[in-house]
This record gives C-alpha cells, sequence and structure tokens, in this order.
C-alpha cells in the first residue's frame, strides 16, 4: 500500500475507529471466500494496479478513468465513517476518498438519468471466491443507487483507509462508502459505473429479495426476517469482556442528512 | 497373555470414557481461554458461539455415527455413545449460554422476540429443550427403569439432528461447502436408519437395545 495524502473532511464522525488490524483481517468480499479472514488471506494475487474504471450511460461525456488520473485530479479527504454491517457488526472507519458527486460531474448525467448502476471485476485467476465448486453469488457483484442518494455529499468513492491506498481485501483500489446504508451496498473494486433510466439490480436482492432490497438504509425499526437490526455489536472492542451490543440508530446516525431523501417513503416497505 | 490383555482393557474402559469428557470439552475450555484473554479475533463472542455450535453438531454426528459403523463391520465404540451424546448436550447448552450472556447481555426482551420472531433460532431452541429429556435420561437407572419406553425416548435424537441440521444451514446469508459437509453427514446418518427400519428385523434385536455397560 503507497500513502495517501488527504485533508480532514469535516463529514466526520468522533466515534473511536477501529483499529487497523480489524478493519483490514474481518471482512466481507465473497469474491476471495465466505469466511471473514478470506479476504485478507486470499487476495494476496489479485492485482489492483493499472485499473481503470469506465463511465456509461445515460451521461453527455462517457469515459474511462484511469485510477491514478482520479486520485491526482480530485482532492483525497480523509472521512471518519460508521460502518454498520447487515449481519449487525458495526466499525468506525477513516477512508480516503472523494465524493462521487466529483466524478459525476465530470461525465454529465443526462436529464434522464435517475439511477446509478455499479459492477465489480471479475477475475476468477486471481479471485478464488469467483472459481470452484460452491460459488456462492452470481457474478459480477452489481450494485445501485438512486441518482440522489448517489450524489448525496456523503457518498464516497474511497481509494484508501488509514491514510494508505485500500488494501485488497477492503477493495482495491476503488470501491463505494455509503454510510447510512447497510455495507453491503458498499461495492468493491469498481470496474463499471452506468448511469440509467432504471432501478438496477442488487446482488443481494437478486439472490434473496424477501432478505435484501434495493435500499437496504440502516434501520432499528425494521428486522432482517432472521435476526434484529435494532442492536449491533462493535468489532475490536477486545475479548469477551469488551464493549457489548449497543443500540443502531436511524440511517446509521446520519439522519440528519440523509432522512429527507426518504420523507414519504414507507421504509419498512422500500428496505 | 491374552487374559491379561483383556484385563488391562477391561480395567482401562471406565478411564478412556473419562478422557474422552475431558478430550472433548478441550475445543471449548480453549476457545474460552482465546476469547478471554482477547485472541479470538475481531469478532470474539460470535466466534466463540459459531465454535460451541459447530462441536455440538460434530458430537451430534459422531453419537449417530455409533451403531451404523459398528453394523457396517467397523468397531463398536458403544460404550462411548453416551459420552458423544452429552458432550452434544453440554456443547448445545453452552452455545445458547454464550448467546445468551455474552452476545444478548441477558437481555430477556431481545432474546424471547429472537426465539419467537426468528425461525433459525426457534428451530435451535427447539433442538435444546427436545435435548434435556434425552440428558436426564442418559443414566443407567433410567435406561433400567424405563425399558423399552427409553428407546422409544431417546430416537428423538434424530429430531434434534434434523433440527440442528437446519438451524445451522439457516443461520448464515449463502450455504458454503462446510454448510453441504454436515447436512450431507446428518442425511446420510438418518437415511441410514430409515433404510434399516425398512429391513426385516432379523439381527435387530441387538441393535435396538439400550446399552447400559460400564
Amino acid at each position: 500500500a503507497r500513502s495517501l495524502q488527504a485533508t480532514r473532511s469535516t463529514y466526520s464522525v468522533d466515534d473511536k475507529a477501529t483499529p487497523f488490524e480489524d478493519v483490514t483481517t474481518y471482512n466481507n468480499f465473497y469474491e476471495f471466500g465466505l469466511g471473514k479472514d478470506d479476504p485478507s488471506e486470499k487476495s494476496g494475487a489479485f492485482k489492483p494496479l493499472p485499473w481503470t474504471i469506465q463511465v456509461d450511460g445515460m451521461v453527455a461525456k462517457p469515459g474511462t478513468f484511469d485510477i491514478d488520473q482520479l486520485i491526482k485530479s480530485f482532492p483525497v479527504e480523509e472521512r471518519i465513517y460508521r460502518m454498520r454491517c447487515v449481519e449487525a457488526w458495526s466499525m468506525v472507519i477513516p477512508w480516503d476518498g472523494f465524493p462521487l458527486a466529483s466524478l459525476l460531474d465530470k461525465v454529465e448525467p443526462l436529464g434522464s438519468a435517475k439511477y446509478v448502476a455499479f459492477e465489480t471485476v471479475v477475475r476468477p485467476s486471481e479471485m478464488p471466491g469467483q472459481s470452484g465448486l460452491f460459488q456462492s453469488l452470481p457474478w459480477p457483484y452489481v450494485e445501485g443507487l438512486r441518482l440522489d442518494e448517489a450524489r448525496h455529499p456523503l457518498t464516497l468513492l474511497a481509494v484508501g483507509l488509514y491514510g494508505q491506498t485500500l488494501p485488497n481485501q477492503n477493495g482495491a483500489p476503488i470501491r463505494l462508502v455509503v454510510p447510512w446504508k447497510y455495507g453491503f451496498k458498499g461495492i468493491k473494486s469498481i470496474v463499471r459505473i452506468t448511469l440509467t433510466d432504471k432501478q438496477p439490480k442488487n446482488t443481494w436482492q437478486v439472490v434473496n429479495p424477501t432478505e435484501y432490497g434495493f435500499y437496504a438504509n440502516v434501520n432499528p425499526a425494521v428486522d432482517h426476517p432472521r435476526w434484529s437490526q435494532a442492536t449491533e455489536r462493535p468489532i475490536g472492542e477486545g475479548g469477551f469482556f469488551g464493549a457489548s451490543r449497543r443500540p443502531t440508530l436511524p440511517f446509521n446516525g446520519y439522519a440528519d442528512e440523509v432522512a429527507s431523501l426518504y420523507s414519504g417513503m414507507d421504509l419498512g416497505k422500500y428496505f | 497373555m491374552a487374559l491379561l490383555r483383556s484385563g488391562i482393557a477391561r480395567r482401562w474402559r471406565p478411564a478412556s470414557v473419562w478422557m474422552l469428557y475431558v478430550a472433548g470439552l478441550l475445543p471449548a475450555a480453549w476457545g474460552f481461554y482465546l476469547g478471554a484473554t482477547g485472541n479470538l479475533g475481531a469478532d470474539p463472542v460470535k466466534t466463540f458461539e459459531h465454535h460451541l455450535g459447530l462441536w455440538a453438531l460434530r458430537f451430534i454426528v459422531l453419537t449417530l455415527a455409533v451403531s451404523p459403523l459398528r453394523d457396517l463391520g467397523g468397531p463398536n465404540l458403544i460404550r462411548y455413545r453416551r459420552a458423544l451424546g452429552l458432550l452434544s448436550f453440554y456443547y448445545v447448552l453452552m452455545h445458547f449460554a454464550v448467546y445468551l450472556v455474552l452476545d444478548q447481555a441477558l437481555v430477556p426482551s431481545a432474546v424471547l422476540a429472537d426465539i419467537v420472531k426468528r425461525p433459525f433460532i426457534t428451530l435451535g431452541m427447539a433442538a435444546l429443550l427436545l435435548l434435556v429429556p434425552l440428558a436426564l435420561t442418559s443414566n443407567s437407572f433410567s435406561i433400567k427403569r424405563l425399558g423399552r419406553n427409553w428407546s422409544r425416548l431417546h430416537r428423538l435424537v434424530y429430531v434434534i439432528a434434523g433440527l440442528a441440521g437446519l438451524h445451522f444451514a439457516l443461520s448464515t446469508k449463502v450455504l458454503a461447502a462446510e454448510h453441504y459437509f454436515y447436512l450431507g453427514l446428518l442425511a446420510v446418518l438418518i437415511a441410514y436408519r430409515i433404510v434399516r427400519s425398512l429391513q426385516p428385523r432379523r439381527g435387530r434385536r441387538r441393535a435396538m437395545q439400550p446399552v447400559a455397560t460400564e
């Protein structure tokens, strides 16, 4: 990992950051395996450089962008965000990145564009979870946001964490971070971003539509069918007798910034 | 010489059962030590909870494997079956205790809501409750006292094994090779009983008889 020059952003929480060791060894990244330690242990062969992202669809200026060019052309900010996994655990992570809106501005979305679709790289030779007998998910992993969600200043394209470029297990070289949504919305190792007028599919909704929706906003009042979302287990707080469960906040604590995006919507129906 | 050897073997039998209990409880003790000293990774409570649940499942598989192994010409480990069954019960109990105390911090409303509303937790809880009468009647006194009813009661283990397998499979977001492995083992062990029950009763008396050795 190379070090990144980042300026501290005001979009940061005061919570104590989860240790680097835990942020980089406790991961869900099924392209490398189903275990939490698989991504850190089995991503050694993955080559995040060179890397380009294709941005296309309903835009005036589609293009293919080199990751190093992106890091140079946008000021990289450090943002300490809460992260809440749909599995009811949580972290606090100092990301380095730039707003997705900056990249969207560059390609000039057309008035007809309503949604943004994302796609992860497919490289079975470098990602052991994408080959073999038991394929956990259909590839590529896909995600989507409404255009106003994508343009929200909190929505980040992260290129690093803890002041260094992203480790492979955390979605190198570039990934999405949407702090008020469950972690699975934060698609990793992005190769393509497409502006569209139709609500894009997201992998977990395709695999299990009764348990995972398009919106996936963190919501303590709407339980996952198989577990409660009312509380969460903070990661990296020591052994058995470290911090215990704490209450989960609506929109993961970002309600003041984002609740207005969903005014009038039934969040139990659009989960 | 042969007499001497069998004498030693006989004297060692009760000790070997106790050694099985000690060895069987080692994974729990080791996991607890790692967790209590902060060496069980980023999510120690969940890791320990899963560790105990997985060992419970392993002991259920081993318990169910004893009689097919003997019937199919393998070693006769029937004297260890009670210990294997009780070890599964102890692991299920510890698995539940960790969920109750370390995971849910003894908040009764959260636990009750889970048991009532989450099918996979309901199934796991049912397996635990069904194990209680089996554990309570695992002593030689109950075996003699209950006679034929003891065998009938202890057939509940097949229901428990099925519930445990479902609980395991439904607890995750996607099924991994590990799930297919244990579900496959349970399916084979239960299917063996079904096939055996369809065959003529010749030679089955011995298999059905409760065993009160030691």
